[in-house]
């Protein structure tokens, strides 16, 4: 059975209807008909996502892979629009619809007083069908559309308060990060375009080995190894994108952008779509061990020591921030490792948990008036049950209890970098055990500060009883106007629809879609490589998976980090600030992030700046300005000046002029003898 | 015995005066107006003089066309000379120098 074309394109382009129409005609559709026209759009999307995967896994379809329009034909080079849909790809659908439905219906409650809530609801449906664009493409050209669109939606969200110069800062920098890493992944495809001709997955991927033993002369006298090159440079865009060290810095000043972006977009979706596509191309990365172990040593980098920073930070969606890259390392790590469907599973599964802390933590910033830092909370378990209650759940998802859908993606992914023998997966293993503990220890640091102890802000009842304006943000630290409350249904609705799916989605699909190759041909993997064949033969089903959980090193780690917190920051507050103070130098490291950003923001911002004014002063005013426009000015100016002495204004030097030529003239003639003139003269 | 030579030599002190009262005159445009009629003159004494020398009429008939562009010429300047006068209240050369560079 095949796919139909029409309800492919139906999932792809509904949310762009809606985002047109909230777009341009939110003027005439209003709040609720901009909301009710975009949530529309996601919905149809989302419930055809769910029967495109329920086609493809039980309805027994096949995969679809075809050209829908030919954009443009060079030679014999075609850049078209289709759309590959396998398991890979249904999966991504469902996780990128779902997610988004969500936020789409929190956003009604989160941005109920916001000025921008049409422009918000406008771009988060272009988000998605930027990302549908994405994960649909069948070619590397519409890859790189859908990816660049992400980053543009992106872009605009983070600075959705443009006003704020930190938001605009913010954007500023996430582009320009992800320009370093776009670079890389352009040059990537332009490497796949000349060595393999094509930019057709099917057609590129099936002429892949040909790859094996060509080389590429990059400076001169050294050759590199083709594959090896593709997908460096491939992979260079997806740590731009999926913010892995050392092109992180973006991430987490994202979170300038409003809560909900910060769980579709910088948590759950567009920050995986450089795994998506690492995974996309698993028959390219196969074929280069380098390249992987490069990326291993990346992701397992990236997972340990960003969540390091995450144990000092204070802001509530930072902690977040910190994790996902966390998060996204371990993602990275089993991509290194040849565990392209573990990584994928991982990045569903912390879709799922990572969004609704996101959203969590959103709808504990609702109640505290919009005040994030988390000195400022605390106890407030009672006043709002049902976060406390999705938080947890999330929590739990994020540092891998056994049972929830967090364990079973995250320790298949340390027991598979356990058996691999790649070149750095050693370290790798390392980084991703002690990870654990440090996801503990932020994680509950931050549920701690936020849900429970003492309460460490005051109600202060506002004087004008009744009247409320939007000027949040100005008020004292830790001083509330009103005392916190549960969020409307809107916001609590999808913190509990993404805690059922945090919960349990990994315990019923851990069989089938990690060790049952459930993606099949959409993930290629060699024989050498495959550490989670290795582990399927010990896998006897999910109980058995959790229940041995319970008694290995991961677990054990989660126990010490949950002692640790529970007694520093529940019965001996005074602790943390001790233990500051006690390891000054290692907490002053993680609270500058290891200074990569006042490096970069030495080395490239005043670099930049620097190189900026001397092609300024030297180049332009010095070149263009000084010497060629002032200078033929000024040259035609003094020459201008002598010749104008001749101008005396007065007649009779005219005509002494005029006679004094004649006289030339006709000297000249009859002296020289020549011409019709002398010769006549002469002849008389 | 008149010569052909005396009237070029005629012809060619008229010019030299001309040109003399060009150059020398700085006061007066009438006299400038005057100078330039004089020169005229000169060459209409040179066609006459050939004119007659090489037995051609053709020389004799430019001479009335020449002293027709002349009379023309004399009185667009000598209108040109009163405008100059309303506006400036002056004639004199040395004061008309707005085409100074």
């Amino acid at each position: 059975m095949q796919l139909s074309t029409s309800i492919l394109l139906t999932i792809a382009l509904a949310p762009l209807v809606g985002c047109l129409l909230a777009g341009f005609l939110g003027k005439f559709l209003g709040r609720a008909g901009s909301h009710t026209v975009t949530i529309l759009g996601v919905a149809i999307s989302c419930a055809l996502s769910f029967y495109v995967l329920y086609q493809l896994t039980l309805g027994g379809a096949e995969t679809y892979n075809q050209n829908i329009y030919t954009w443009f034909q060079i030679g014999h080079f075609n850049a078209s629009v289709g759309f590959l849909v396998d398991r890979l790809t249904a999966m991504m659908l469902v996780v990128v619809s779902f997610v988004s439905l969500l936020v789409h219906v929190y956003t009604i409650g989160y941005m109920a007083d916001d000025d921008g809530y049409k422009r918000f609801f406008s771009y988060i449906s272009l988000f998605t069908f930027s990302m549908f664009m994405l994960v649909m493409s069948n070619n590397f050209m519409q890859l790189f559309f859908g990816w660049e669109a992400v980053g543009l939606v992106s872009y605009l969200l983070i600075g959705f308060w443009y006003k704020r110069p930190t938001a605009i800062f913010a954007n500023l920098k996430a582009f320009l990060v992800n320009r370093v890493g776009d670079f890389g992944f352009l040059l990537g495809i332009a490497a796949v375009l000349y060595f393999l001709g094509t930019l057709d997955y099917a057609t590129a991927f099936g002429s892949a080995p040909s790859l094996i033993g060509k080389t590429l002369q990059i400076t001169a006298g050294t050759q590199w190894d083709a594959a090896t090159v593709i997908c460096i440079c491939l992979f260079i865009g997806a740590m731009g994108k999926s913010a892995q060290v050392p092109l992180h810095v973006w991430l987490p000043d994202s979170m300038e952008g409003p809560t909900p972006i910060s769980a579709l977009i910088h948590a759950a979706t567009m920050v995986t779509a450089g795994i998506f596509m690492v995974a996309r191309m698993s028959p390219l990365f196969e074929l280069s061990s380098t390249a992987l172990s490069f990326v291993l040593v990346i992701g397992a980098t990236t997972a340990l020591f960003t969540g390091l920073i995450g144990i000092v930070q204070n802001d509530i969606k930072r902690v977040i921030a910190y994790s996902t890259l966390s998060q996204l390392g371990y993602m990275t790590v089993a991509l290194g490792v040849s565990m392209y469907s573990g990584a994928v599973y991982h990045l569903m599964t912390h879709a799922f948990f990572k969004a609704l802390l996101f959203l969590g933590a959103g709808s504990v910033i609702i109640a505290m008036h919009h005040e994030q830092d988390m000195r400022y909370m605390g106890g407030l378990r009672k006043y709002m049950p049902i976060t406390w209650i999705t938080m947890w759940i999330g929590s739990l998802a994020l540092v891998a209890v056994p049972f929830t859908s967090g364990f079973y993606s995250k320790d298949a992914i340390i027991e598979a970098v356990g058996e691999s023998h790649r070149w750095g997966a050693h370290y790798a293993y390392f980084c991703v055990m002690a990870g654990v503990l440090v996801t503990s220890l932020y994680t509950f640091r931050q549920m701690f500060l936020t849900f429970h102890g003492k309460e460490r802000f005051t109600v202060v009842a506002h004087h004008g009883h009744g009247h409320h304006d939007d000027d949040h943000g100005h008020h004292e630290p830790g001083v509330l106007e009103h005392a916190p409350k549960e969020s409307p249904w809107v916001v609590t609705l999808p913190l509990v629809l993404l805690a059922i799916p945090s919960l349990l989605v990994g315990f019923f699909t851990v069989g089938p879609m990690l060790f049952g190759n459930w993606f099949g041909s959409a993930i290629h993997v060699d024989e050498a490589n495959n550490v989670l064949a290795e582990l399927g033969q010990e896998f006897h089903g999910a109980t058995d998976m959790a229940l041995h959980g319970f008694w290995s090193l991961p677990f054990a780690l989660v126990l010490t980090a949950f002692v640790i917190t529970t007694y520093i920051y529940l019965f001996n507050p005074a602790m943390a600030g001790k233990i500051k103070s006690a390891l000054k130098p290692l907490w002053t490291v993680l609270d500058r992030k290891y200074w990569v950003d006042d490096v970069y923001f030495a080395v490239f911002a005043r670099g930049g700046v620097k190189l900026g004014r001397l092609f300024w002063k030297a180049g332009d005013t010095a070149v263009i300005d000084d010497t060629m426009v002032n200078g033929s000015v000024s040259v035609i100016h003094r020459i201008a000046a002598t010749t104008r002495r001749l101008q005396s204004g007065y007649l009779y030097h005219y005509a002494f002029a005029m006679i004094l030529g004649l006289i030339l003239l006709l000297g000249g003639y009859w002296f020289f003898g020549s011409g019709p003139i002398g010769s006549g003269l002469v002849g008389q | 015995m008149i010569t052909l030579s005396h009237y070029i030599v005629l012809g060619a002190v008229l010019f030299c005066i001309a040109v003399a009262g060009l150059f020398i005159n700085r006061k007066n445009v009438i006299v400038l107006l005057m100078s330039i009629e004089l020169m005229l003159l000169a060459v209409n004494m040179n066609f006459v003089a050939f004119s007659r020398f090489l037995g051609d009429v053709s020389g004799q008939v430019f001479v009335f066309f020449i002293l027709t562009v002349a009379a023309a010429e004399a009185a667009i300047g000598l209108a040109i000379l009163v405008l100059l006068f309303r506006n400036r209240s002056t004639i004199n050369i040395a004061d008309i120098d707005s085409m100074k560079g």
